[in-house]
């Protein structure tokens, strides 16, 4: 094997693939080197110097995560230079921070305390330089709290906007003593293109970067007798849960996460998929209603590709980045939107509830939801249709503090009326899903017949691929439907903020022609939102979209337009897609925003 | 904002509308500014189509690429070893007496401003200092003195 | 003890030298031939570090890759040096011509010096020498250009990555290494990047032959080098010696007299006492130096001195990595606290095992170096610290 390259680590022999680092090899042999600015998502940056090992012949430590493994290397993990310089380096960090420890967010959750306390650091060894910093707090943001208190200046966020992102809304300010990393002008969050993605809040390691929780809200309106409180968990959250309460990632736990939501207390336990049903109802018909006028009617002023409009992360890059687009955009509103409108109306007039004593609770995997509820746009029941949006993890805290064994819990059912979920909304959760819900949906509306994939399976439009395409001819359509006879449907799936920019670039230099193009704000979609568990990686990714396809798999109706409670609702509230009502209710409109 | 949108797609003209041309043009802010504004760079990063953040984190990465408000002539007195063995403390006393304001600050007529800086090269002929690109070293107080009404008397 | 006298040499500034004349003459040689003048003569980088520079040469000359640059160090950020800048004031076409030999060998067609930005004055005028040095270049046949590019006042661009991650229009942050500029520099191509100095000293060895220049200095030093002297001298300024001299003789011929200290190698060199003067050699086998020689006479308070340094690397640091952006600022604050006595004298032993940490960590030469100093004067002038 020519490409593999043997170096000594600790005294064992290990090989490795040319191109790997120390640290990969280290891995493969179990050995556990500290880390801080590395992370496997990311470029490598080097900067923590937490991750130092010693190479016999050469004087200085070297970072284990930056270094190559060259052929005939000898390494030590643990030697006295190497734990002495970690432990400076800890403390040099520490020195640094406002290490306020049981009033932060973080607590037991921060890998900067995870080293202090391996380290069994009891008492600072170097002086605190906290007092003379003027650290500031960024709170305006409804998505995310930026607090450079507690910053350790990996730079992980800021590769993450960048390299992931292509948002660029942080990046590393100043020099020497005084760098920080910052916003534009120090702007807040609030003011500047950031997406409320929170993929970069995801990878702080610390509590500089975190979501703003609205836990105290949420337990005000459970315990306010006067409220009633429904919640609505996405697609994304039921994977992914299980793994902040102590279960492998993978696990699926649709039935203990509807359980522990009815534990906790609230009103009614609904479902997000009920609506991303519906969304594939709008959204399709829509699509085909643009085509219609593109490829019929001739009408100029219809655009086309048309854009996915479920990622609120997806939403406002677009706004800031490529305003002209936005008429590309789908006007349909996100499932949580769209769930948050109906549960004041079409709910409360079923329920005979009144909609001023509704609070409106969602569970998310994303921070950007947050900032979509609180969007002007999104008050078309008369209230602001979403309440509080809690990420995945805000959920943990609670079923966390309400002292539930969430393992031990029996799987219950979801509430009706909007509770009832086709395995089509579930891949909502995976990038290349509301694609491949909505294929399965507008092409038996089109032609009358299933989609022409083993077991629905649309599987070109699934995987990990940053870009993916998929074409379906449309042959022996009904005839309501003649138009499209044997045009061939382009279809164009991204995920991530980065490969966004490269669909948008090729459509915009007219490179790329497509029908409706999904974009997910996050890296593989929302199972890699922003709210999920820390950590996320690609390894953790693959599995959590495992899940959501097994969970697919296993539901007994599969395609949206079958879902009961969305046929129901047509019948006896909406109408049809794309009705007045519907308009009013479930579709939106956006703003152009300036690109700093 | 009209003059400073002009500047920068004049400069931006010069240069190229590439990363490599990022310094460049902020240099050239500065000799015609002598700071770079929110507006300037808001500018720059959407002519050369990179993040505003990673301008800003850029400039302000350089003690030269001001982003705070200076003035027209921006001086700075060496505060390295040599010269301020020399006497680079008396330099900025007579200084901050003549122009009546202190280090890190500008005159209220946004004339001049005082800043300290690193190593300029001229250790041998301490003190030194710049006013904008220009050098003067062996300051003596009855030197500086004369210097800055120089200045003063062709603003 | 050292077998040289200090001796005064002028390569550099020799004005007998018709530099079109020698470009040409260099340029007919084969990239081989000129290669092996550079080897032979040992001359090692005047930019600190001290690189072979006919090895740097040779390690580019052996990429592959069609795209590489030769790139002119002109940072010059180093305390109490200045002798880069009357190189490029007085002799420019030496340096071009420098860069374009060392094109030739590496196979480079475009060069650039990077000049401080507190050179900018210099500017124009090395524009024109340049438009000069181009018409030279053309009437010889020789495919070479050089763009000047200026810094904006960051110290830490002179280290090579940093300088080409600003020439990139970046912040100067220090990249990981490997892979070394050779392999993967300017734009990620090839390239040799020597200081000024090593720059003109290879031009010159064209001229004179390896065998004169080698002759000068010793097996680990070869030749003469540019001394920026300053600090309590009556003569401070440039001055060419002879490498391998005892500081001893140094202090002879440029103090006042009274001189308690030196420091070599500017801010992240190394601080010489008067008790050691005899026994230190200057150069590769003793105590190197980019050129910068400061001066200290008894009045001085080296604890002043100290602090001087330590804040222009707290400032000067680009702040991305651990040990450096906040060593640096508990080296600044450790020490003035000692000074209050609001820290015990002991504390400077927990100090200088954080200068160690922070030499054995960095992520650059910067923060690797600041142990130089810190030590040196530390352990020197262990009660200036304190009292
Ligand atoms: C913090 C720091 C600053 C440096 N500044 C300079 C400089 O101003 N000029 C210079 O020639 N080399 C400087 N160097 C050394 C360069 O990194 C590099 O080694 C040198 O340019 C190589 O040229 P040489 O081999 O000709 O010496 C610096 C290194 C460090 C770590
Ligand atoms: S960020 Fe981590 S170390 Fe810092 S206060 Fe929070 S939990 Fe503690
Ligand atoms: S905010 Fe978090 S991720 Fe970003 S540099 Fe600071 S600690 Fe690292
Ligand atoms: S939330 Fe997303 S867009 Fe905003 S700063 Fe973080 S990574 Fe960038
Ligand atoms: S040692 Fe200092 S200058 Fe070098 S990379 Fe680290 S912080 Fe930057
Ligand atoms: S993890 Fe290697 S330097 Fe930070
Ligand atoms: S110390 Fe002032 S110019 Fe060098």
């Amino acid at each position: 094997m020519a490409n593999t390259v043997n170096i000594k680590i600790d005294g064992i022999d290990v090989s490795v693939e040319a191109g790997k680092t120390v640290l990969d090899a280290a891995k493969k042999l179990n050995i556990h080197i500290p880390t801080l600015c590395y992370h496997e998502d990311l470029c490598v940056a080097g900067n923590c110097r937490v991750c130092v090992v010693e190479q016999e012949g050469v004087n200085n430590l070297v970072a284990s995560c930056a270094i190559p493994a060259q052929k005939g290397m000898v390494i030590h993990t643990n030697s006295h230079k190497v734990r002495n310089a970690r432990r400076h380096v800890v403390e040099l960090l520490l020195s640094e921070h406002n290490a306020d420890c049981t009033k932060c967010y973080k607590n037991t959750k921060c890998e900067l305390q995870d080293l202090a306390s391996e380290m069994v650091i009891n008492e600072h060894m170097f002086m605190d330089l906290v007092p003379d910093k003027n650290y500031t707090t960024d709170k305006q943001s409804p998505s995310i709290i930026k607090d450079d208190s507690k910053c350790i200046r990996c730079q992980r966020c800021v590769r993450t906007c960048h390299d992931l992102q292509h948002v660029s809304a942080l990046g590393v300010a100043y020099k020497g003593d005084h760098m920080k990393i910052s916003t534009f002008f120090e702007h807040p969050m609030y003011e500047v293109v950031c997406t409320n993605c929170g993929q970069c809040v995801n990878r702080c390691p610390t509590g500089a970067l975190i979501e703003k929780n609205y836990l105290d809200e949420v337990w005000d309106a459970i315990y306010d007798e006067d409220k009633h409180v429904i919640v609505q968990t996405a697609p994304a959250t039921r994977i992914a849960l299980g793994e902040d309460l102590g279960m492998e990632s993978g696990s699926i736990v649709t039935g203990k996460m509807a359980a522990s939501l009815r534990r906790l207390g609230f009103d009614s336990v609904l479902d997000t998929d009920f609506s991303a049903d519906l969304t594939i109802m709008e959204e399709g018909t829509e699509l085909l209603t643009r085509l219609k006028k593109a490829l019929v009617d001739k009408d100029t002023s219809v655009k086309l590709p048309m854009f996915t409009s479920c990622s609120p992360g997806w939403v406002k890059f677009l706004e800031h980045t490529y305003p002209d687009y936005l008429d590309n955009l789908s006007t349909c509103k996100s499932p949580q939107q769209m769930f948050g409108a109906l549960a004041k109306t079409y709910y409360a007039e079923k329920k005979g509830l009144d909609p001023d004593k509704i609070v409106c609770v969602s569970i998310m995997p994303c921070t950007a939801k947050k900032f979509e509820a609180n969007r002007p746009e999104m008050r078309d029941s008369g209230y602001q249709d979403v309440d509080m949006g809690l990420t995945t993890r805000e959920l943990a805290v609670m079923i966390k503090q309400a002292g539930i064994d969430f393992q031990e819990l029996p799987d219950e059912k979801f509430d009706s009326l909007m509770g009832e979920s086709s395995g089509a909304a579930v891949i909502f959760g995976a990038t290349g899903g509301v694609m491949e819900a909505a294929l399965r949906t507008a092409y038996e509306i089109v032609t009358g017949r299933e989609v022409p994939f083993k077991n629905l399976n649309i599987t070109a439009v699934r995987g990990m691929e940053g870009v993916r395409e998929a074409n379906i001819k449309l042959e022996n359509v009904l005839p309501a439907w003649s138009f499209l006879e044997g045009v061939e449907l382009k279809t164009a799936v991204a995920h991530g903020l980065t490969n966004a920019h490269q669909i948008m670039e090729a459509i915009h230099k007219g490179e790329a022609n497509y029908h409706f193009v999904e974009v997910m704000g996050c890296p593989g979609g929302c199972i890699g939102g922003g709210g999920q568990p820390i950590p996320t990686t690609p390894e953790i990714r693959r599995k959590r979209a495992e899940a959501i396809y097994r969970e697919d798999e296993g539901m007994a109706v599969r395609k949206s337009h079958e879902n009961p409670e969305v046929q129901q609702i047509y019948r006896e509230f909406l109408g049809e897609p794309l009705s007045d009502k519907s308009h009013w209710l479930l579709h939106t409109h956006y703003v152009k925003r300036k690109r700093v | 904002m009209p003059e400073i949108k002009e500047l920068v797609t004049g400069l931006a003209d010069k240069h190229g509308r590439t990363r490599e041309s990022l310094l460049p043009i902020l240099q050239g802010i500065i000799t015609e500014e002598r700071f770079i504004s929110d507006d300037a760079l808001t500018e720059v990063a959407r002519e050369l189509d990179i993040s505003a953040a990673l301008v800003y984190g850029t400039a302000t990465f350089y003690s030269f690429l001001d982003t705070k408000p200076r003035g027209k002539f921006v001086i700075r007195i060496c505060r390295t070893i040599t010269c301020d063995m020399k006497g680079k403390k008396q330099i900025i006393n007579t200084l901050e007496d003549l122009l009546k304001i202190r280090v890190g600050e500008t005159t209220k007529d946004k004339n001049f401003t005082l800043l300290e800086t690193n190593c300029l090269g001229w250790c041998h002929k301490g003190p030194a200092m710049l006013i904008n690109d220009d050098v003067f070293t062996e300051l003596t107080e009855d030197k500086i003195t004369e210097i800055i009404r120089d200045y003063m008397r062709n603003i | 003890m050292p077998d040289k006298k200090l001796k005064r040499v002028d390569i550099i500034f020799n004005e007998d030298c018709n530099c079109n004349e020698v470009l040409t003459n260099s340029l007919k040689k084969s990239k081989d031939e000129i290669l092996k003048e550079i080897l032979d003569s040992g001359l090692r980088g005047r930019g600190g570090a001290g690189f072979p520079t006919g090895l740097k040469w040779k390690f580019a000359s052996q990429e592959a890759e069609k795209e590489k640059y030769v790139v002119c160090n002109a940072d010059e950020g180093e305390p109490g040096t200045f002798k880069d800048r009357e190189i490029l004031t007085r002799v420019p076409l030496k340096v071009f011509g420098g860069m374009a030999i060392c094109a030739k060998v590496i196979g480079a067609k475009q060069g650039y010096v990077y000049l401080r930005g507190e050179y900018q004055f210099l500017k124009a005028d090395l524009e024109k020498s340049l438009e000069e040095f181009h018409a030279v270049l053309k009437d010889i046949g020789f495919d070479f250009q050089i763009k000047i590019t200026m810094g904006a006042g960051a110290y830490i661009c002179g280290e090579e990555s940093a300088l080409f991650e600003s020439m990139e229009g970046n912040r100067g942050e220090p990249r990981n290494k490997p892979p070394y500029p050779t392999v993967s520099g300017f734009r990620n191509k090839p390239t040799v990047i020597n200081n000024v100095e090593t720059l003109v000293d290879s031009f010159m060895i064209c001229r004179i032959g390896s065998q004169k220049f080698m002759e000068l200095g010793t097996t680990d030093s070869r030749g003469s080098k540019l001394f920026s002297i300053s600090g309590d001298t009556p003569i401070a300024g440039i001055y060419e010696l002879e490498l391998g001299m005892a500081l001893e003789d140094f202090v002879e011929e440029f103090g006042d007299g009274d001189t308690k200290a030196v420091q070599v190698g500017g801010a992240s060199g190394f601080c010489v006492p008067r008790k050691k003067f005899k026994e230190t050699i200057i150069g590769f086998e003793g105590v190197p130096t980019g050129g910068s020689m400061m001066l200290f006479n008894s009045s001085r308070s080296m604890y002043n001195v100290l602090k001087n340094y330590v804040e222009f690397f707290e400032e000067e640091s680009c702040g991305q990595c651990t040990p450096c952006r906040v060593g640096c600022q508990q080296l600044k604050k450790g020490i003035e606290a000692i000074k209050k006595g609001e820290k015990s004298a002991s504390y400077l032993k927990t100090l200088q095992k954080l200068a160690e940490t922070m030499k054995v960590s960095s992520k650059c030469g910067l923060g690797q170096s600041v142990a130089n100093s810190f030590s040196s004067i530390v352990d020197n002038f262990k009660e200036e610290m304190i009292y």
